[in-house]
């Protein structure tokens, strides 16, 4: 990932830092996007790894944010060659109980997100002839999990996201992949009791929660050169899972 | 802006984008057939055009432009 220029949203904890982390170890520059931003992470991998770390605050969901944040992220790095839609949150609720709120704001930080960062990448990766995209899904948008209702629909809507923008850009060297990640060991899955982490490690047939370096290794994967005739998939790396 | 400045200014943003040569673009030429513009060709010449000559140009406007001739007289018309 030499000479790469990589944009990474929800980037100052769990896999979205891990991704930035991994990025920067195989030697790209990196733009850590996060709401609150993330000056010490991007300037410890500065540090760490020798290469150009940025850090921009921005909320994903909000259209005018995402245009000014990405005008001056894509100009400090000088270009942008990868794209890692990663923000996300969750208000799980049961359907009777879920307010108004709790579904808007899941589907504005995990879905309208990832349409608003692609389409400000999008005429710098299609005039360049070049870009990797690389969305987070869920295993959760496959297989459903009860009190879920809005961020199933996100991460299947990142789905079909995906498989559209991938289409769209086949004929620019730009390609869109996500990969749908199980439980991860993250804060996310670290609001759960005990009790809930032992009854899904139980259903993981390999056994134990996932690590965020082990989804960052996949999303490094597609947003390298060795992913190039890869396009409009969506990888699990959910220890089984989905299997 | 005289009509021939437009055309000429056009003709070097199509060049650019479409990956043609000067003197195969004509007033006359269409951008699907003549050009080769597929629809995201033709997205990314409109988004061009609207930086090259500082003007919003619609959807419902855009996909009026069959020829280069349309975009000119489209163009005469907002910089007058």
């Amino acid at each position: 990932m030499k000479n790469k220029r990589s944009i990474v949203t929800g980037a100052s904890r769990g896999i979205g830092l891990a991704v930035a982390r991994e990025l920067a170890a195989r030697g790209s520059d990196v733009a850590l996007v996060s709401r609150g931003g993330c000056d010490v992470q991007a300037k410890a991998i500065a540090e760490e790894f020798h290469v150009r770390a940025f850090s921009f605050a921005c909320d994903v969901g909000d259209s005018c944010q995402v245009q000014e944040v990405f005008t001056a992220a894509i100009k400090a790095l000088g270009g942008v060659d990868v794209l890692v839609n990663n923000a996300g949150v969750t208000r799980d609720g049961l359907v009777l109980r879920m307010k108004d709120e709790a579904f808007d704001e899941v589907i504005a930080t995990d879905l309208r997100s990832v349409f608003l960062c692609t389409r400000a990448v999008a005429k710098s990766m299609l005039g360049a002839r070049y870009g990797r995209i690389v969305n987070i899904a869920s295993v959760n948008a496959i297989r459903a999990q009860a009190g879920q209702a809005n961020y199933a629909a996100a991460k299947a809507g990142v789905i079909g996201l995906t498989k559209s923008n991938a289409m769209e850009f086949a004929g620019r060297g730009v390609t869109v992949n996500a990969v749908a990640p199980g439980f991860i060991d993250t804060d996310m899955t670290a609001v759960l009791s005990d009790e809930v982490r032992a009854k899904y490690a139980a259903q993981i047939p390999l056994g134990r929660l996932g690590q965020p370096e082990e989804v960052a290794k996949m999303v490094v994967f597609l947003a390298s050169d060795d992913a190039k005739y890869v396009t409009g998939q969506i990888i699990g790396v959910d220890g089984g899972l989905n299997a | 802006m005289t009509q021939e400045e437009i055309f000429k200014k056009v003709t070097d943003v199509i060049v650019a984008k479409l990956e043609v040569k000067a003197e195969d673009v004509k007033p006359e030429s269409e951008f699907s057939n003549d050009l080769g513009a597929d629809s995201l060709d033709r997205v990314e010449l409109v988004m061009a055009l609207e930086d090259e000559f500082e003007v919003e140009i619609l959807d419902s406007d855009a996909e009026k432009f069959l020829k280069v001739s349309d975009v000119v007289a489209f163009l005469e018309e907002k910089k007058k």
